[in-house]
């Protein structure tokens, strides 16, 4: 990884965030507060006008750059907490010497701890986590096992729909969701749904670029 | 939708440069990062500092002033801003004695007031706000939300700070003002975030959202439209059950605020007044002070809350000490 695939990355996820804009937007009516795709779309958005900035930067460089970004650009709650992600995974690269999939997928996770410190959160309370965390473990354990990167795209793709899922009848006990109880059970979360989303697209640029 | 619009990226910074201009007497905006100070910056005080996502206008930048905030982060529609622009704003407003965050008990309002107070080279604290009491705090939940409440919270602190008093005082304040206040909102129509373009929630004209958030989040149930005397009646019995909940006196002097939510007029906003202050008074709180109107506010909703906050000496000597903001002006 450098930073022209994490330029392709954030391509691929723009384009697939814009292109669910109706789900996201509509799940986020329903239980959240009708902001979130807005805000994921301005962070998108803010990483494409500094691409060439990226362009010459490390990948370690190229993910706290990011973050930072994010961190200035989409507020919310989804700011600090994407924000959080890039630059944890940013500082697990850094202490590392090499690049390959075992360092990415430990990378990964530790973004995905990140998030979890920022947000005061675990798996199970209807978050992105739900979505990250399988994702996380599922990664580390395949890359560990030294599978080939079609065989970890195909079931991480699997195991990110089983998480979005995994959310529906999961009562909200962190965000705006968590003030409704009961009625929030039967709906998908946006934030799930958008990680979903991000996930679903690397993971299709990856297999792609794989054959 | 239908709204006053040009374009609705420009939204936010058009209506930021109309509000400065109103009232350039009184303070400044900033962009990039963009805040919200006074014109005449205070010296030799704890700077208060508040923020939070924009549409519930007045809160925040309409209590920038003498007596009150000294800087204001408003974020995007909704959202909570971002930790450059309280770095920013700390930076412009900081007078030696420290920085005190005024945040309202959201997640990411949370969260990023945490990171930026992270990154702050000064002495800082921070008041969260809770005093919604239609999320019942437990288990399931993050916590209360800040709502109405935050007014006076934002009042007495800013009027303390004033004083010269330091930064552990100014905490100890806020945090005993949110304890003794309970706020309680009631929707009877959705507002709509001008990007969604879209009402937030669908509402008929026979229902009611009891307990709703200041961002259209549902709050404890949808419940059938009635007359507005039983309504009152409901979130008067919510106020003193959360009182009693936090083990504060049964009775004594309140300040009773009736806060609209954007569309509702004022007409509506008083007959509530007028039956919640009778009805609170029958429950053994008398009403000692009053503030009734459009102070913190859900975009274009329809609907009211009503916030009660159970006095002592100390909260009312600093809720009526003088005060210049756009928002809200008495005694100077």
């Amino acid at each position: 990884m450098n930073s022209a695939t994490i330029n392709h990355a954030a391509a691929a996820i723009r384009s697939a965030i814009l292109a669910h804009e109706a789900d996201i937007e509509c799940l986020d009516r329903e239980i959240g507060d009708g902001d979130h795709y807005i805000n994921i779309k301005r962070g998108c958005e803010a990483i494409a006008s500094i691409e060439a900035e990226l362009a010459p930067l490390s990948a370690t460089d190229a993910l706290n750059k990011i973050g930072m970004k994010l961190l200035s650009t989409i507020g919310g709650a989804s700011g600090p907490l994407f924000a959080s992600f890039f630059m944890g995974m940013s500082k697990s690269l850094k202490a590392s010497a090499t690049m390959n999939t075992l360092v990415l997928a430990q990378a990964f996770e530790a973004g995905v701890q990140a998030i979890m410190q920022r947000g005061k959160a675990q798996a199970g309370e209807k978050t992105m986590l739900d979505v990250l965390i399988p994702v996380a473990s599922t990664f580390k354990q395949l890359a560990d096992q030294g599978e080939p990167t079609s065989v970890i795209t195909t079931r991480l793709k699997i195991v990110t729909g089983e998480g979005l899922e995994s959310t529906r009848n999961m009562l909200a006990t962190k965000g705006r969701a968590s003030g409704l109880g009961e009625r929030a059970i039967g709906h998908l979360d946006a934030g799930a749904k958008s990680c979903q989303v991000m996930i679903e697209a690397v993971c299709d640029l990856v297999s792609s670029h794989s054959q | 939708m239908k709204k006053f619009l040009n374009d609705v990226e420009h939204m936010l910074t058009e209506s930021l440069t109309g509000f400065a201009t109103a009232h350039s007497d009184l303070v400044e905006v900033q962009f990039d990062p963009t805040f919200v100070t006074r014109k005449q910056k205070a010296q030799n005080k704890v700077a208060i500092i508040s923020g939070g996502g924009s549409g519930h206008e007045p809160l925040h930048a309409g209590y920038v002033g003498a007596g009150m905030l000294d800087a204001a982060c408003p974020g995007q529609v909704f959202t909570s801003p971002t930790p450059d622009q309280m770095l920013a704003a700390a930076e412009a407003v900081h007078a030696g004695q420290g920085v005190l965050f005024i945040v309202k008990n959201y997640a990411g309002d949370v969260m990023n007031f945490e990171m930026a107070a992270e990154m702050l080279p000064f002495e800082h604290a921070t008041v969260y706000t809770s005093d919604d009491c239609a999320v019942i705090n437990s288990t399931y939940t993050t916590g209360r939300r800040g709502v109405a409440g935050t007014v006076i919270v934002e009042k007495c602190v800013g009027s303390l700070a004033e004083t010269g008093a330091d930064l552990a005082a100014c905490k100890t304040l806020g945090e005993k003002i949110n304890q003794r206040t309970s706020s309680i909102g009631v929707a009877l129509t959705s507002c709509t975030v001008p990007a969604a373009g879209r009402p937030t929630f669908e509402i008929t004209d026979t229902e009611l959202e009891m307990g709703v958030g200041i961002h259209g989040e549902p709050g404890r149930r949808r419940e059938t439209m009635r007359e507005a005397d039983a309504i009152v009646a409901d979130m008067v019995a919510a106020i003193v059950h959360d009182f009693k909940a936090k083990q504060l006196p049964a009775q004594g002097e309140i300040l009773l605020l009736v806060n609209g939510l954007g569309a509702t007029p004022l007409m509506e906003l008083y007959l509530i007044y007028n039956t919640a202050a009778r009805l609170l008074q029958e429950k053994g709180f008398s009403v000692a002070r009053s503030l009734v109107g459009n102070y913190v506010t859900a975009i274009d909703m329809a609907g009211a809350s009503i916030t009660a906050c159970l006095l002592d000496n100390d909260i009312r000597r600093h809720w009526d000490s003088p005060v210049h903001t756009p928002a809200l002006r008495w005694d100077m």
